[in-house]
């Protein structure tokens, strides 16, 4: 029965797309043929009625428990009347994290949720737009974000509750070298052109013991516009102004360099190419590329993990008003196994005036995230947990979601 | 075809110095064998630059013998030829291999259970679910695009070949051009801005819409050109028979030009049905099934590929789910142009040829 | 019965309109010829309307970020949204849509024509009708399937032959290249070419089997060789079809959008060489620029859309003006 379910699928169509020409008449001899080609598309219409009812939502069997031991903790999410399908859309940077939440949440309360990950921006307008009762964004929401999401939160604002941080890995892929040490004024140089050979100076002079081979240097950089990109140039502009001049923001804005689109182009790239060097969140390290360990001052070179993001993390402080939670980062950290390179996602929701009939299902959504079980989940995928501190604030704002 | 039969044996018959029939094999063999020992010899590790190289030696080949032997009419009409079968050549090797990577990659994991089962909670980065929920989407949208784009496409290629004279004809034609240059987002940005004005949330027909608004272009502008085609001594035939203009329309003009027709509207089906932009803003993709069109966020096979593709982390799983993806969508297409142009043969009066 | 069949597909909305005037134009008519004249008439009415509303959309929305634009709408290097105030220009999308298009083109439709000609004039009977049917099919493959194709397959392919163009050709600076992953606008024109050669092909393969047998057995008592038919009587009558065809890829290559922003390494610059990576084109630019983009953002990629449609209007324009000028040859009537 299941395996006949499948084949049927082009009748549907070819009955569909017959809406050009079925109705053609043709010469009498052929009138017969007319029926029989309504009756074909009577057989199709019923084949399609038959189809939609034999696919299956339950795929428990393919499905394997993601984040390591967390997906146990079903038990102890609460539901709080959480029901139904809820839309989001935002950050792809947080995404694994989200579908990871996702699952156990859905398997727990029997909600749909349905992330996106179309980006920061996308899911932003959404919100805004009053499309979708939360989102995930790279960055806090901005100043006319703010005043527009006034309209769909009546009585509110949208607020910004940081919940899933990440340590920007800057990969490399160079034949022979498995230990790279690099500072913040040698990869400015490398990202802006100025450094363009494996064998300079300056990065031996960070790396004395390692065989650097002379071969260009392929910089790759998202050409998409991304939160990632924001971090990386943030902390460039931040640590090494000299060597740093473009203004940041989502936008590369250097000249030159390759570019590839999302974090997965840009490993992909720097996976297949020797002498290639890019930035990409933790996940998608290994396999071909390699992290460069940061010196940033500290007794020893930083290397990325989700320990050393979260000790960074602890460095920022709110600067949101009110409820809202946005962070600053201290690119300039110099304590000790702090990695200076982060990325905090925030959820976006509105402090007042949520829509009454997605307001349960988003506030235990939100609350299972901020728990000690969701936050738990993060580090087992490559995603750096808020450090205590935050997250109690982010707790106590979401109970206070109305 | 009988032509060259027929040339050929008048060749033979007017002229003295032919080349025989085996000589264009004979050119190609030696030619293969040169370009192969020059690949090997300057150690060029592309096989591409052998077959460039082979290429190039067998129409300058084939040149320089049958003008030496035939005369420089028939020289020029044998590298006709060999240029026509260069070309037929060099086009079907990644046409070839696009569809071969697309079956050996994609057979990974289509099988029973991936085509009836949706993605549910399964993580776009682990292994496991299905396209049941996309196929679902795309037959839907796409068939509803295809109800409202293909009709409404055919009758105003009809209207500006047939009846089509003065300004309104010609403002259609003109922006029958405009709109083939939309950009695919900008027609679901426009579908989106009505959404928002009437607060509605995504669904399945929206996407419809803004694909049937992709589609009719390429419909008009392929059945004009196959209406074109018509004789009009067969419309004057019928008219002087004193058949009806609508009757000749659709008895005699449409059936002569329905092989083409269907053509132009399998192209636009294809063309839409591998859209990922407007449905991305329109129907937002879903990871559950959801078989009502006209209400809930639905997915499809071509967003489906591209979020495979593009947020999984680079994952196998994932990447083997694109490639399945693309196979079906790939089939799916195929199958249905098949039969199209199988209906559209067996409904096709019989031509001369 | 006939009647009926047709009055249910197309829209109603349009109906009213086409009615009293034909009445005006030719007096008493049959009521199938009214009804038919005025759903095909309304279909042309609909589409217009569609087209109206699309375009008033669009020159408003432009207008509003246009009007934000710190930087030049035409000269302008950079696509910066983000920025207070915005900073966006076009001058690389444009330059990098029309090389890589015509990049495609010249690949393609040469091409492109020589298989239609195989198919109809060359290849054994046996052989041309199965071949046929497979650049159908591949006209029918998803571009989303091709960009997968294009950068997982294709690109690590052109290694080979970058280094060879660069060996041979670097001189003449337009073929240079300075190593990397080959991800250039030449790859795009490559992809691009391989992706409307099916649809040329298909479409040129239709008219040039519509040749009116005469001509080709005129031309070949003539004493023709087969190639001289081809010249004579067959690409004459089929220029105006290949023109279309050819406009019908272009119309593709222009808009193409996924599968280009997979196999192209898109930087603000515009490169002289086709084979160093850099460019956009306007339908890349929007995909990659999208899922960041605010509300400013979007209006300023709208404008973008618009330059593209612009763009598509005048090359369409071109090819109207050659079939016209062509009439003569082009065809069994007007």
């Amino acid at each position: 029965m299941r395996f006949g379910c499948a084949p049927r699928t082009h009748d549907v169509h070819a009955a569909d797309s017959g809406g050009s020409w079925k109705e053609l008449p043709n010469v009498k001899l052929q009138r017969k043929n007319r029926l029989r080609a309504v009756t074909l598309g009577a057989l199709a219409v019923s084949g399609a009625l038959a189809l939609t009812a034999c696919g299956s939502d339950d795929n428990g069997g393919g499905s394997k428990p993601s984040g390591g031991a967390s997906a146990s903790n079903a038990s102890s999410i609460k539901c709080d009347g959480a029901k139904g399908q809820l839309l989001s859309d935002g950050s792809s940077a947080q995404k694994n994290a989200i579908d990871a939440w996702v699952k156990n949440f859905s398997q727990a309360c029997g909600v749909q949720i349905n992330y996106k990950a179309g980006g920061s921006g996308a899911g932003v307008t959404s919100f805004t737009q009053g499309q979708i009762p939360w989102a995930g964004s790279d960055s806090a929401l901005k100043p006319e974000e703010v005043a527009a999401s006034k309209k769909v939160c009546s009585g509110g604002q949208g607020i910004d509750l940081p919940m899933v941080g990440g340590p920007i890995a800057i990969g490399y892929n160079l034949n022979g070298v498995d230990n790279l040490v690099l500072d913040a004024p040698t990869l400015a140089k490398i990202f802006d052109g100025k450094i363009t050979n494996w064998n300079d100076a300056a990065i031996k002079k960070l790396n004395p013991s390692a065989k650097l081979p002379d071969l260009k240097i392929q910089a790759f950089h998202r050409s998409d516009d991304s939160g990632t990109t924001d971090n990386l140039t943030k902390y460039l502009k931040a640590a090494t102004p000299d060597n740093w001049k473009y203004s940041g923001g989502k936008t590369w804005q250097a000249k030159g360099g390759q570019s590839a689109a999302q974090s997965s182009g840009v490993a992909q790239q720097v996976k297949q190419t020797n002498g290639a060097i890019g930035y990409f969140e933790l996940s998608y390290v290994g396999d071909g590329a390699k992290a460069v360990s940061i010196s940033t001052g500290a007794a020893q070179p930083v290397a990325p993990s989700t320990e050393s993001a979260t000790k960074a993390i602890a460095d920022a402080k709110v600067v949101g008003t009110g409820s809202d939670l946005s962070l600053q980062l201290n690119y300039n950290t110099k304590a000790d196994g702090a990695y200076p390179i982060t990325l905090v996602t925030y959820e976006i929701a509105c402090d007042k005036g949520n829509k009454a009939d997605t307001l349960p299902t988003v506030k235990a959504f939100l609350n299972y995230m901020a728990s000690e079980d969701g936050q738990k989940l993060l580090s087992g995928i490559d995603y750096a947990p808020m450090p205590d501190a935050i997250i109690g604030k982010v707790r106590t704002t979401i109970a206070g979601l109305s | 075809m009988s032509t060259a039969a027929v040339t050929d044996k008048r060749r033979s018959s007017l002229r003295s110095a032919s080349l025989p029939k085996w000589s264009p094999w004979a050119i190609a063999a030696g030619s293969i064998v040169v370009a192969v020992g020059i690949g090997e010899g300057a150690g060029l590790t592309s096989h591409i630059q052998w077959g460039l190289i082979a290429a190039l030696l067998f129409v300058l080949g084939t040149y320089v013998i049958a003008s030496a032997v035939e005369g420089r009419r028939q020289a020029k009409d044998r590298i006709a030829t060999s240029l026509v079968w260069v070309a037929f050549l060099l086009a079907v090797v990644p046409l070839v291999s696009l569809v071969w990577t697309t079956v050996k990659r994609g057979v990974k994991v289509l099988d029973p259970y991936f085509l009836t089962h949706s993605m549910g909670v399964v993580a776009d980065s682990e292994p496991g679910g299905g396209i049941y929920h996309a196929i679902i989407g795309s037959l839907e949208q796409v068939g509803l695009a295809t109800l409202i784009g293909a009709p409404i496409g055919v009758l105003t290629a009809v209207y500006l070949v047939e009846y089509g004279r003065g300004g309104l004809a010609r403002a259609v034609t003109f922006f029958v051009d405009v709109m083939t240059g939309i950009p695919s987002i900008v027609a679901g940005l426009f579908i989106l801005s009505l959404m928002l004005m009437a607060d509605m949330q995504p669904f399945g027909f929206a996407g419809s819409l803004a694909l049937a608004i992709l589609m009719m272009p390429v419909v008009v502008r392929s059945t004009e050109e196959m209406l074109k085609l018509v004789p009009n001594e067969l419309r004057e035939a019928s008219l002087a028979l004193g058949v009806p203009k609508w009757r000749t329309i659709l008895k005699v003009v449409l059936p002569t030009s329905i092989g083409g027709i269907t053509t132009g509207i399998m192209l636009a089906i294809a063309r839409i049905a591998g859209e990922t932009a407007p449905v991305l803003l329109l129907v937002w993709g879903n990871s559950f099934i959801n078989n009502n069109p006209f209400s809930g966020a639905q997915q499809s096979l071509p967003l489906y590929i591209y979020q495979q593709y593009s947020q999984s982390s680079g994952s196998t799983a994932a990447f083997d789910r694109a490639w399945a993806a693309s196979l079906t969508l790939i089939a799916f297409v195929m199958i249905l142009n098949l039969a199209a142009r199988g209906i559209a043969r067996w409904k096709a009066p019989k031509t001369g040829r | 019965m006939d009647i009926t069949k047709t009055t249910d597909v197309p829209p109603p909305a349009s109906q009213p309109t086409a009615e009293p005037k034909k009445s005006v134009n030719r007096g008493a008519t049959r009521a199938g010829d009214r009804i038919f004249l005025g759903l095909s008439r309304g279909s042309g009415i609909l589409l217009l309307v569609i087209m109206a509303a699309i375009a008033v959309f669009l020159t408003y929305r432009a207008s509003l970020a246009i009007s934000k634009d710190h930087g030049n709408f035409l000269t302008t290097f950079e696509w910066n949204t983000n920025l207070m105030p915005p900073s966006f220009g076009i001058a690389v999308l444009a330059f990098g849509t029309v090389v890589s298009s015509i990049v495609a083109m010249a690949l393609a439709v040469p091409v492109a024509v020589a298989i239609a000609l195989f198919l109809t004039h060359y290849a054994p009977r046996r052989m041309s009708g199965p071949v046929a049917y497979v650049i159908d099919l591949l006209a029918a493959v998803p571009s989303i399937v091709y960009g997968l194709w294009g950068a997982l397959v294709l690109v690590p392919h052109l290694n080979g032959l970058f280094g060879w163009l660069n060996d041979y050709f670097g001189w003449t600076g337009i073929l240079s290249w300075q190593g990397g992953p080959p991800r250039s606008m030449l790859t795009v024109g490559i992809l691009l070419a391989i992706m409307i050669l099916p649809i040329v092909t298909n479409v040129s393969r239709e008219v040039f089997r519509q040749v009116p047998r005469m001509h080709e057995e005129a031309a070949l008592a003539l004493g023709a060789t087969r190639w001289e038919v081809i010249r004579m009587s067959v690409l004459p009558f089929g220029r105006s079809g290949v023109i279309s065809a050819s406009m019908l890829g272009l119309g593709r290559a222009l808009g193409e959008t996924m599968a280009v922003a997979t196999v192209l390494s898109p930087t603000f610059d515009i490169q002289t060489s086709l084979l160093d990576p850099g460019g956009g084109t306007f339908a890349q630019n929007i995909a990659s620029k999208f899922g960041e983009a605010t509300q400013d953002g979007r209006d300023a990629l709208i404008a973008s859309g618009l330059v593209l449609f612009v763009i598509t209007l005048l090359v369409n324009g071109a090819a109207r003006a050659i079939i016209a000028r062509r009439k003569e040859y082009s065809g069994a009537n007007a």
